[in-house]
């Protein structure tokens, strides 16, 4: 047994009183739950602190709170590793942000998370006539959107998603991950309406700003933004819809510029994004619009000096040896048959993978899908869990 | 107030099953749970769905596997109900959107289980139960202006007419405190099992036998309440799950001389034998000394004979599990678990329509006993249970409001529920703390209603409950607000868990022999000629409980000498 300190936020929305912390001090082994710390600290100090909770084994996704100022499960921290991050190793807990607090940890789900779920028309619209059996898809089709299946609506990536905090109207990394197990589901007859109608929405696929928050944030190693991510693809490469909001322009503006010079030309990238992937976009009337309304964003940019004017006429460029590298880099890539997508399910953890040696049987499940593991990806740090 | 046809309490899987048959029968349906339907307890279930889908395999098989899983407690008729539409409702499932992991040929997978003569286990990875309850959740969106939603409503109880009848529930929403009369023509009871009566245990906190309760309270008869489930495979860290499908992808257990002891215990089955039987075998080994860990308490799960790239597409919960919780790469070592309490194969008796004997009241899953279980329930037939008996339920009371006016509900119940909780909110705190006295009854029934049980443990046991349903008549609770008063739920939570308690051990003390998960040291033979029978426990006229009888029905199969 070892004694451990917490902080809790408290909030009584009868009391009239604003949030306050209050401290308590428990009596449990280091690696128990930080759950299990506040139920002791309500069992024996005070039954009316607030918390949801109920597995105890982070499968019901009810008590996700923010400990030490980071989002994850109460049921799913040990408090050793939250004493370790505590500022003064005091554990901190608070309730989730981006959704208004109810009481003490307790948040409402239902007018941010929920609605966001049901905005991605959250049901299988499966491809009609329906078989008498089962439908036949590829073994593989089925694993890979388990990994967003495993999504128990925790609402940890909810909480500490930077776009949504920007823009509360954003559909969000857990609604869009639900987006993509319809989207990634075979049975599904509604692929390209789906992906158009999160392309186009001002607040949708795009609207994601790849900070990683989500990743870091998910217990059960849902990647939200690389489903996110996922969807861009499919939308914007496969499908080929050429969004209102010129996402797929702009995506497609960064992937030439760094070809072409082996760095961001930040001067190229917004003309190019409104007016099309060429060295003339900056003349197309549309292009011209768009710069005309980010002469404030280019003056300031001028100001600090992230654009020059002698950058705009001579752009930095990589040196030919390195840039040769990058080429090898886009040969690569572009050369695969498919597309490789990372799946936790097919491939575990990066940390695993090292461990095995990696087997090239292990990174090659799913051929036909766009499912097979791609080593080192960027959005699979290992998800989450209190031993990471 | 709200009035219903359909009036729905609990959103586990069979409760949302029944709404969505009901919704589909036209009916007018409200789905009232204390948690968000996503957080019932039906999404820890990990490892699949039994259903005899594949080409050399057939209901009838499946039947008698459960009939003899049951130690031919089960009822047979309700058993070939649930059987053999079992396909059909594996299909749906599949139709609606659930993710089942497919073979080679892009068919539904199925999985070696225990207890089951061949694999007929439909599966999602080892998150089945999630994948199926947010499936069903899904659909719940979509009708969405069909079917009423009451998230976060804590059901207080039944409400019943002049004639017996049920015609309602009263509920408190637990965000604002206030109570509510709901109004129905039908009330079905979803709301669970009572696992929460153990610690440890492998259920949710919230599975605190509401629904039993209730029903016991409006004079509905338990049945088969002695019939407590230990799963083979918990962690022996702190009683969590480890599913039974990591013996089906061939996981061995061992005990402290690295041997597979099940070879004593079921030589054919090994460590797929029926629950009942690997957990006594278990603990047997634990009791005679080759228990492992550094108490002896535990037994090896040794999951690292099954390929590893298996174990992180197929038991990938598990991998979690083992290293958050035990700090153990069961890839590549074995873990340490033990039997725990994980189902209760009794509950409500209800028909094979879920209705229970009080008219207007049905019930379905966990918190009813059909009984297709029995003795002992095999792996992966509780989510068929749910969803069979949710939909069966849920189309008979949809059916059956269409007779009938809406029945007129009395306010008296609201009053009292009402007057109760002020009650308790103003009791002084010269009481035992709540979960004082929860913790006390978790290790009692553990101690002694669990793998072995006797006489003289029983007898205690139920003075200790006694005394402890005392000591919660004084419990004082701290929180005196209205909005998430989490705490004045909790007394009466641990109401409800005393009188399933009760219930349970009055039955383990009845039933004289051994069968299923009920093993008396005291009678350690299975006695067919007075004990094929289940024992039901009502509330009698003063309140006391009593025991009455009811014959088990055999359709096909004559009970038989159970080896695995």
């Amino acid at each position: 047994m070892s004694e451990f300190i917490l902080r809790l936020r408290r909030y009584n929305p009868e009391s009239g009183a604003p949030p306050y912390w209050e401290e308590h001090t428990v009596d449990l082994e280091p690696h128990r739950s930080v759950l299990e710390a506040i139920l002791q600290a309500r069992a024996r100090f005070d039954g009316s602190i607030g918390i949801r909770c109920s597995c105890r084994a982070a499968i019901c996704g009810s008590c996700g709170v923010r400990i030490n100022g980071k989002p994850d499960l109460a049921c799913h921290t040990h408090l050793d590793k939250a004493q370790r991050q505590a500022r003064d190793g005091v554990i901190e807990v608070e309730p989730m942000g981006n959704m208004p607090i109810i009481k003490d940890l307790i948040v409402d789900m239902e007018s941010v998370h929920w609605k966001k779920i049901q905005r991605v028309t959250p049901w299988l619209i499966a491809k009609q006539p329906a078989p008498e059996r089962e439908y036949i898809v590829p073994k593989e089709t089925m694993i890979d959107v388990t990994q967003s299946m495993a999504c128990i609506q925790c609402g940890a990536c909810v909480s500490d998603c930077l776009s949504m905090e920007v823009d509360p109207l954003f559909i969000g990394p857990a609604a869009l991950a639900k987006a993509y197990r319809f989207v990634g589901d075979p049975r599904d007859d509604q692929h390209f309406e789906r992906l158009q109608d999160l392309a186009e929405d001002p607040h949708g696929i795009y609207d994601c700003t790849h900070c990683f928050a989500c990743i870091d944030a998910c217990p059960k190693g849902v990647a939200p933004m690389s489903q996110i991510m996922r969807l861009r693809r499919l939308a914007g490469s496969d499908h080929g819809i050429e969004d209102a909001n010129n996402g797929e322009r702009h995506e497609e503006a960064f992937v030439s510029l760094v070809r072409q010079y082996g760095l961001l030309n930040e001067a190229e990238l917004l003309p190019r994004s409104y007016g099309g992937d060429s060295p003339l976009a900056k003349f197309k009337p549309s292009a011209q619009k768009e710069l005309v309304s980010s002469l404030p964003a280019i003056g300031k940019a001028l100001l600090r000096r992230k654009v020059t004017p002698a950058a705009v006429l001579k752009p930095h460029k990589l040196a030919r040896d390195d840039l040769r590298q990058i080429k090898r880099i886009y040969e690569t890539v572009e050369g695969r048959e498919q597309r490789f997508e990372l799946n936790l399910y097919i491939s575990g953890y990066d940390e695993e993978l090292e461990g095995a040696t990696a087997s090239p049987a292990d990174a090659s499940v799913g051929g036909d899908a766009q499912t097979s593991a791609e080593h080192g990806q960027p959005g699979q740090t290992p998800g989450g869990s209190p031993t990471r | 107030m709200p009035a219903h046809d359909v009036l729905i309490i609990g959103a586990g899987l069979a409760g949302q099953r029944a709404a969505l048959a009901a919704a589909e029968a036209e009916a007018s349906v409200a789905i009232l749970s204390k948690v968000h339907p996503v957080r019932s307890h039906s999404v820890a279930a990990a490892g699949g769905i039994n259903a005899a889908i594949a080409i050399d395999d057939d209901w009838t098989e499946h039947a008698y596997d459960t009939v003899k899983g049951s130690d031919y407690l089960g009822d047979q008729d309700a058993i070939e109900i649930m059987c053999s539409e079992a396909p059909k409702e594996a299909m749906h499932l599949e139709h609606i959107g659930v993710t089942f992991h497919r073979n080679d040929m892009g068919e539904l997978d199925l999985r070696a289980f225990g207890g089951a003569s061949k694999k007929r286990t439909a599966y999602v990875a080892d998150i089945t139960g999630q994948a199926i309850l947010h499936v069903l959740y899904e659909q719940l969106m979509r009708f969405h202006e069909t079917v009423d939603r009451y998230e976060e409503w804590f059901a207080t109880s039944l409400i019943l007419d002049d004639d017996g009848h049920c015609t309602g529930a009263v509920a408190r929403d637990v965000r604002t405190g206030a109570m509510e009369s709901f109004n129905a023509k039908s009330v079905i009871l979803a709301s669970g099992g009572n696992g929460q009566c153990y610690r440890p245990t492998t259920n949710a906190l919230i599975c605190t036998g509401d629904g039993i309760a209730q029903a016991y309270a409006a004079g509905a008869p338990l049945m088969d309440m002695e019939m407590v489930q230990y799963h083979p495979t918990t962690l022996a860290e702190n009683g969590f799950l480890i599913t039974e499908g990591a013996r089906g992808e061939g996981a061995h257990l061992l005990n402290s001389e690295g041997r597979r002891f099940m070879e004593d215990y079921a030589p054919s089955k090994m460590e797929l034998a029926s629950r009942d039987v690997v957990s006594r075998a278990e603990q047997t080994e634990i009791n005679e000394g080759r228990g492992v860990g550094a108490d002896g308490q535990g037994i090896y799960l040794d999951v690292t004979v099954v390929p590893r790239k298996r174990v992180l597409e197929s038991l990938r919960e598990i991998v979690n599990i083992g290293r958050d919780f035990a700090g153990t790469d069961i890839t590549r070592e074995p873990i340490m678990i033990r039997p725990g309490q994980h189902y209760i194969m009794g509950g409500v008796k209800t028909d094979s329509d879920g209705q229970t004997p009080v008219p207007g009241l049905y019930a379905a899953g966990e918190v009813a006993c059909v009984s297709v279980h029995g003795g002992n329930r095999l792996g992966a037939n509780s989510l068929l249970d749910t969803l069979i008996f949710g939909r069966r339920s849920g189309e008979h009371a949809a059916a059956r409001g269409k007779s009938m006016a809406m029945p007129h509900a009395a306010k008296s119940r609201l009053r009292e529920d009402v007057e109760q909780i002020a009650s308790i909110i103003a009791r002084d705190d010269g009481g035992r703390r709540i979960t004082e006295i929860k913790d006390e009854l978790g290790s009692t029934m553990n101690e002694y209603v669990a793998v072995y049980r006797d006489e003289a443990g029983l007898t205690q046991a139920l003075e200790i409950v006694r005394r402890l349903q005392e000591e919660a008549s004084s419990a004082y609770v701290d929180d005196r607000g209205t909005v998430f008063n989490q705490d004045v739920l909790g007394a009466i939570e641990l109401d409800y868990m005393l009188t399933c308690a009760e219930a349970t051990v009055i039955a383990a003390i009845e039933r004289k022999e051994s069968r299923g998960a009920q093993f008396r040291t005291d009678y350690p033979e299975r006695n067919d000629a007075d004990w094929l029978k289940h024992i039901n426990i009502s509330r009698g006229a003063d309140g006391s409980p009593q025991i009455s009888e009811s014959p088990v029905t055999i359709t096909q199969w004559e009970p038989e000498e159970r080896k695995y």
